[in-house]
């Protein structure tokens, strides 16, 4: 944020406070821009990423683009509905989608197989002998099924591997990224960054060192601590790190170039990130949270996607008015259906209130930000008609 | 109002992103804090949740007091302490406490053994961060000065990781198979295994969290780890009777009569306002629908479940209250 806010005549008084209206979000703008080339949804857990892609990418077929989405955990009954039930790390047509005969478009879908996508990297980095000693290092098999942010790492390389083949091959125009649901969902920005410095880290050069040679000072230091994780760990422990230390080092330029391709591609004209959140405090928290790293980090921001929000009540009875004319007609003795129902328009005109303040204060921190708001269905979705729904509704803002 | 979980010391309350395990934890640890108990309500994933939900700064790696407990049956209330557990932090604790390792252990932090035993290695992670909830609940008056509690309510990591995060022995078996840490988290397990701990999963009444709750369990009883209750967090008001809701869903409601009844009751009718109360009727309905064929799942889970209300202003310290009320009411606590 820029410390000095070049504002004249900063506003007080009654006007000072009146409510930001967001700026909309034209998503089919967004879809059918052929300039647009990968749709990155990020947001916390929870909030319907994996069903807000797979819908966009839906919708973006059946408006004539060739589409791959790429999701990470989708709910069982989608994931059949598009058929990616079987986890196998390969982008599969999906049937069923409309006006590909007219439009030309068509959409494939995939799930993230992190395991196989990392074994997969180790295998095109290193030869074969020395891809083996890796991928039967416990080391390995521990950082690659659960380090956190190997998943997000895994997703952005996938992601880069599915560009590549698209430029070649020209199977897709539009990639859709659905991002793991981690505890900080932009992990997938630092991986890179994280895999380096963990691999300069100064323990790691430690215990390279013997190896390299030319390193007595620090020995010394080593026989110390190694002597210490062999007391903590068991002795077995240090002789496996060191030779998976060893052999990731040697694969580890490779790495490292692929992470900052990924990257620069992230921040290229080309992506745009969408920041999809509930209409909780908590969820809009933490899109504030993305909105502000995103920007910090130069990656391309279309927009917010406010999901499952409550749909808006109809006709002007207030929560307060509701409630009293349900009390009325309890205390009369009757019309217990209709004091049902007012209660419920109560209930709803006060969620639909406190979503409108949480929203109202995102948009003043963040006026710059695109909008859209996405009803809650009644139901749960999964299959292509309730993705076209909402999409729809995706589009209609 | 006795408790369905009378012997249980360790209570885990995991669950799917999104359904609200923080706050059904925090509401726990109120609930359980009453009568005189004290209670410490532990994270493990740095997301600073709890210090959210009790509007209070960010928590250290230190037992503060944070709240006092439910008060219930005229007797005083208890108090509820938390802790933010760090892995980096733990592992230098741990160190020191076990092992002495004076210069050495200060070596490690030096040349960033810490840093990297904490990211390299989730199952080393994994024992740190339990190892400090386990210390909790192991505590007696061997420790002196150190705060004694009835009961420690774990913010857990969601449904999909928590077999894994308990399991702790297996998790670190391919890395470490003998030493000091293997044993370390053996002793653990015995404590995780016990009736003296209960995994407690937060859902939702849809059909993904609910999928995955089932997941959830047999995961738990595959890796030997007790299941507690299940908890439906974001229960919507039910103010239609099951006739009506019938009627709603086809469009069948009287809506002269509905007409009628909001004239007697002095509302403004309109035909807008008529059909947006019917519409209203018609979704509540479906989700109401919806909701009960997941509540039947729920139910053939065979293992106790709880009900918390959706509250429409949202979740304050006063709604935590009233949440632990519930769930006291209906025996969790």
């Amino acid at each position: 944020m820029s410390p000095s806010h070049p504002r004249a005549h900063p506003r007080v008084g009654p006007l000072a406070a009146r409510s930001t209206t967001p700026r909309s979000l034209d998503v089919d703008a967004l879809i059918d821009d052929p300039a647009t080339g990968i749709i990155v949804c990020c947001g916390s857990g929870g909030v319907g990423k994996t069903t807000t892609s797979a819908a966009l990418a839906l919708r973006a077929a059946e408006r004539g683009r060739k589409v791959v989405v790429l999701t990470i955990d989708p709910a069982r009954r989608l994931a059949q509905s598009m058929g990616i039930e079987a986890l196998d790390n390969t982008p599969r047509p999906v049937s069923g989608v409309g006006g590909a005969a007219e439009h030309g478009g068509s959409l494939d879908a995939m799930m993230l197989d992190m395991k196989r996508t990392f074994d997969e990297v180790v295998e095109s980095q290193a030869t074969p002998e020395k891809a083996k000693q890796i991928l039967e290092n416990p080391f390995y098999i521990a950082l690659s099924s659960s380090f956190a942010g190997t998943q997000e790492y895994m997703a952005m390389e996938k992601l880069g591997q599915l560009q590549r083949d698209a430029k070649q091959t020209g199977t897709y125009d539009l990639i859709v990224v659905d991002t793991p649901p981690s505890r900080s969902a932009l992990d997938f920005l630092d991986a890179p960054e994280r895999l380096s410095s963990f691999l300069d880290g100064r323990f790691v050069r430690l215990l390279l060192a013997p190896a390299r040679g030319p390193a007595r000072l620090m020995t010394a230091g080593l026989g110390l601590v190694t002597g210490a994780l062999s007391k903590i760990l068991g002795g077995q422990l240090i002789g496996d790190l060191q030779t998976f230390v060893a052999a990731l080092d040697t694969v580890f330029g490779g790495f490292r170039a692929r992470a900052q391709q990924t990257y620069a591609l992230l921040q290229a004209d080309g992506t745009a990130f969408l920041v999809v959140a509930a209409p909780e405090s908590d969820a809009l928290r933490e899109a504030a949270y993305f909105v502000e790293r995103l920007s910090e980090d130069r990656m391309p921001l279309a927009g917010l996607v406010v999901n499952r929000a409550t749909p808006a009540p109809a006709g002007e009875l207030s929560a307060d008015e509701a409630m009293t004319a349900a009390g009325r007609l309890q205390r009369a003795g009757g019309g217990s259906v209709t004091a049902g129902l007012l209660r419920l328009h109560a209930d709803r005109v006060r969620m639909c209130e406190r979503e409108a303040v949480l929203r109202g204060r995102f948009a003043a921190a963040h006026p710059q930000v695109p909008t859209v708001v996405v009803p809650a269905l009644a139901g749960d979705v999964h299959d292509l008609e309730g993705l076209r729904k909402v999409g729809n509704m995706l589009a209609a803002g | 109002m006795s408790t369905d979980w009378p012997r249980v010391r360790l209570h885990v309350v995991t669950g799917k992103g999104g359904t609200g395990k923080t706050t059904v934890a925090a509401s726990l640890a109120l609930a359980l804090a009453s009568h005189g108990k004290h209670v410490l309500l532990c994270e493990v994933e740095g997301r600073q949740g709890i210090a959210r939900i009790f509007d209070v700064e960010p928590l250290p790696y230190e037992e503060r007091r944070l709240a006092t407990g439910l008060a219930a049956g005229g007797k005083s209330a208890g108090t509820v302490h938390a802790l933010s557990i760090d892995p980096e932090a733990a592992l230098l604790e741990y160190l020191a406490m076990y092992y002495k390792l004076g210069r050495a252990g200060r070596a490690l932090d030096r040349f960033g053994v810490v840093e990297f035993a904490t990211t390299i290695a989730p199952g080393v992670r994994d024992v740190l961060l339990t190892g400090k909830v386990f210390e909790a609940v192991q505590r007696n008056s061997r420790n002196k000065g150190a705060r004694q509690y009835d009961a420690v309510v774990l913010d857990a990591p969601p449904t999909g990781r928590i077999s894994q995060f308990l399991n702790v022995s297996d998790e670190l078996a391919g890395l470490a198979k003998v030493g000091p840490i293997k044993h370390q988290a053996d002793t653990m397990m015995t404590l995780f295994r016990s009736p003296r701990t209960a995994v407690h999963l937060v859902t939702l009444l849809e059909e993904m969290p609910v999928q995955e709750t089932a997941d959830g369990i047999e995961h738990l009883r595959e890796a030997g780890l007790p299941v507690g209750g299940v908890v439906v967090n974001l229960v919507r008001p039910r103010d239609l009777k099951v006739k009506d809701l019938a009627a709603a869903r086809k469009g069948a409601l009287d809506r002269g009569a509905i007409e009628a009844d909001l004239v007697t009751a002095g509302v403004d009718v309109d035909d807008a306002l008529l059909d947006g109360l019917l519409s209203e009727a018609r979704d509540h309905a479906e989700r109401r629908a919806l909701e009960d064929s997941q509540r039947k799942i729920v139910k053939a889970l065979g293992i106790p479940a709880y009900e918390l209300p959706r509250l429409a202003g949202g979740v304050d310290l006063g709604g935590l209250y009233e949440l632990a009320q519930a769930l006291r009411d209906q025996g969790l606590a």
